[in-house]
């Protein structure tokens, strides 16, 4: 029995949720008195994955995978899985992960659960906690394989430290064919993304018209902040779809989300509610959002934001 | 070319989330089930191939019997056949491999499901088929041409796309953008009365073993009271969310 944990590079440096998913790796390792081993794929540098406790650190470096692809990815994770005598492969929440998991779990015929929230209440049958109906609820889902992947909601489990000294193997897979081939990659390098952000700002019909997204923009700004929207907001167009947030749009589980002009639909509320603050701008006190919010303003946005951007950019000032 | 649609049958997004059988099963009392909206997005791209190149487009649910009228609808869009296979759809694994089966015997060029359900949010019947059936896949997928047997997808990634090209046969999983909002076809009168005569296949598989159980529901813990701040006093919102909630 052992546990692999697969964490995604940006830039050939882990990405920020790492951390959380071999956390909860060696967490799991721990229960099930087993070995960690954390699978990186063109990593320059590891050691501060070490904080976390790997046992086992097994680095791929091939450039001929510097362009993700979900197949040649789960097909490696697999091979290392089966050269290692895993038995249960962890994963980050993140877009490539949750692209490559169901693949892998056909090779490995595995049982696999997505959008887990916390480590196991049981091991046999192994029973984990998972998000469903889009955060209007959870449920307990038991994997009844003898092999598991699980996937972990982003932000939900936390990291913790337990320094290691992790052995260092150069892994070198077979690379397989893919029939898929990237023709162009339009990805904004600097932009801090809906996933990644630790503080989101969005925005709803409330803003009346794309030219008055300034305001948003710079409040984002100055709290380092990824910007989103409600789907009305998107479908006339006002931002693109990759920012419409919700049931239907992407799920936002951040440390703080402020929701400016936005009513609080059921179906934006659906997507938002696993983040941690909520953070409430309506000029409507009867508005839905007021009744799931943490802290909430009454009042216009237009003039509420930019004072607000002015004292926090002091605050940022005094605090950094 | 003949396309396959996987349609999930979901309440409808405004339902109330209950739970009955001691928390154990979703309460569909009083709900209304319709085509899963990333589902939906595909079944009109697929329309759209139909009109343009004449495609055959089937639609497959796993489920049960109550399904036969969103099935129904999916006919009354413009689907030419719809097949049921009558299972209770509890596990991706098992969901995917009825689909799979089906499929192979029936050889599709192209496969459109959803990103993900809307109610169990798994992410995992369209890879799963994938890899059963060995054929390309791209998910998160908010743009789709085919052109001579080659197929250009585009791929939502965080902060971006990207352009991907394959041949045929493949497999998406959809999401809005593939078609937009406002190009959602709705049946209109004559499409549900043709959908009257057309084939609703019921097929009762043999069985799959499953690889997951969902076992209990919880409701999330009722939210805290919310505080309200006055819009003249925002270095109080600053200091709550630094020093009580610490979020900045
Ligand atoms: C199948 C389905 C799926 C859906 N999925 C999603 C989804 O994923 N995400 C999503 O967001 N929606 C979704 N919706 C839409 C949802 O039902 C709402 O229509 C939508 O969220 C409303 O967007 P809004 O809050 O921006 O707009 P509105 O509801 O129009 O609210 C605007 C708010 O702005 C406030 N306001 C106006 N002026 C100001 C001002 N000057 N300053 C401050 N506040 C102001 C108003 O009081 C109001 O509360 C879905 C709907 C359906 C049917």
């Amino acid at each position: 029995m052992s546990v692999l944990v697969y964490i995604e590079s940006k830039n050939n440096k882990p990405k920020k949720n790492s951390a959380e998913v071999i956390s909860y790796g060696k967490e799991l390792a721990n229960k099930l008195s087993c070995e960690l081993t954390v699978l990186t794929i063109n990593i320059d540098e590891s050691t501060e994955l070490n904080k976390y406790g790997p046992d086992k650190i097994l680095k791929i470096s091939d450039n001929s995978l510097n362009i993700f692809d979900a197949k040649k990815f789960a097909d490696i994770i697999f091979q290392a899985a089966n050269k290692f005598s895993i038995s249960h492969v962890i994963l980050n929440g993140g877009v490539d992960s949750k692209y490559l998991a169901p693949m892998l779990a056909v090779k490995f015929q595995a049982g696999y659960v997505s959008n887990v929230i916390d480590l196991p209440s049981k091991l046999e049958p192994f029973t984990v906690r998972r998000t469903s109906f889009s955060n209007k609820s959870f449920c307990d889902a038991s994997i009844v394989s003898d092999k598991k992947i699980i996937s972990i909601s982003n932000n939900s489990f936390g990291s913790l430290e337990n320094p290691s000294t992790p052995e260092i193997i150069d892994f070198k897979p077979n690379v397989i064919e893919s029939g898929l081939k990237q023709e162009s990659l339009d990805s904004a390098k600097d932009q801090i993304t809906i996933a990644d952000a630790d503080v989101v700002v969005s925005a709803g019909r409330g803003l009346k018209g794309p030219e008055n997204w300034g305001i948003i923009e710079e409040l984002a700004d100055t709290l380092g902040a990824a910007t989103a929207c409600s789907k009305p907001v998107s479908d006339l167009g006002w931002r693109p779809h990759s920012e419409h947030v919700g049931q239907t749009g992407k799920p936002v589980s951040t440390n703080l989300y402020i929701a400016i002009g936005i009513s609080g639909a059921i179906q934006h509320l659906a997507g938002v509610s696993s983040s941690k603050v909520k953070v409430v701008i309506n000029t409507d006190p009867e508005a839905p959002f007021f009744k799931a919010a943490d802290y909430g303003i009454v009042g216009d946005a237009f003039e509420v934001v930019p004072k607000l951007n002015e004292k926090l950019k002091a605050f940022k000032a005094e605090n950094n | 070319m003949k396309i396959l649609v996987c349609i999930s049958c979901v309440p409808d997004t405004t339902s109330k989330i209950n739970f009955t059988n001691n928390d154990t099963e979703f309460d569909t009392n009083g709900v209304q089930f319709v085509i899963n909206p990333n589902d939906e997005f595909g079944l009109t791209r697929a329309m759209w191939f139909k009109e343009k190149d004449g495609a055959a487009v089937d639609v497959i649910n796993v489920g049960e019997q109550t399904n036969d009228s969103v099935l129904r609808k999916s006919l009354a869009i413009g689907a030419d056949k719809a097949l049921r296979i009558n299972s209770k759809a509890t596990d991706s694994f098992q969901v995917a491999s009825y689909i799979a089966n089906y499929a192979k015997e029936n050889s599709y060029d192209l496969i459109i499901a959803g990103r993900e359900s809307i109610d169990y949010n798994g992410s995992m019947v369209p890879g799963m088929i994938s890899e059963m059936l060995d054929i390309s896949f791209v998910t998160n997928c908010v743009g789709l041409e085919i052109e001579n047997g080659t197929a250009t997808a585009e791929r939502e990634i965080e902060g971006g796309k990207e352009t991907l090209k394959c041949k045929l046969p493949l497999i998406i999983g959809g999401q809005k953008g593939l078609v937009e909002e406002s190009d959602l076809k709705i049946p209109n009168m004559r499409g549900i009365m043709q959908a009257r005569q057309k084939p609703l296949t019921v097929i009762e598989p043999s069985e799959i073993k499953i690889k997951t159980t969902t076992n209990k529901f919880y409701r999330p813990e009722e939210k805290k009271e919310i505080t309200m701040i006055n819009s003249d006093d925002l270095d109080r919102l600053i200091d709550l969310l630094h020093n009580e909630a610490k979020v900045i």
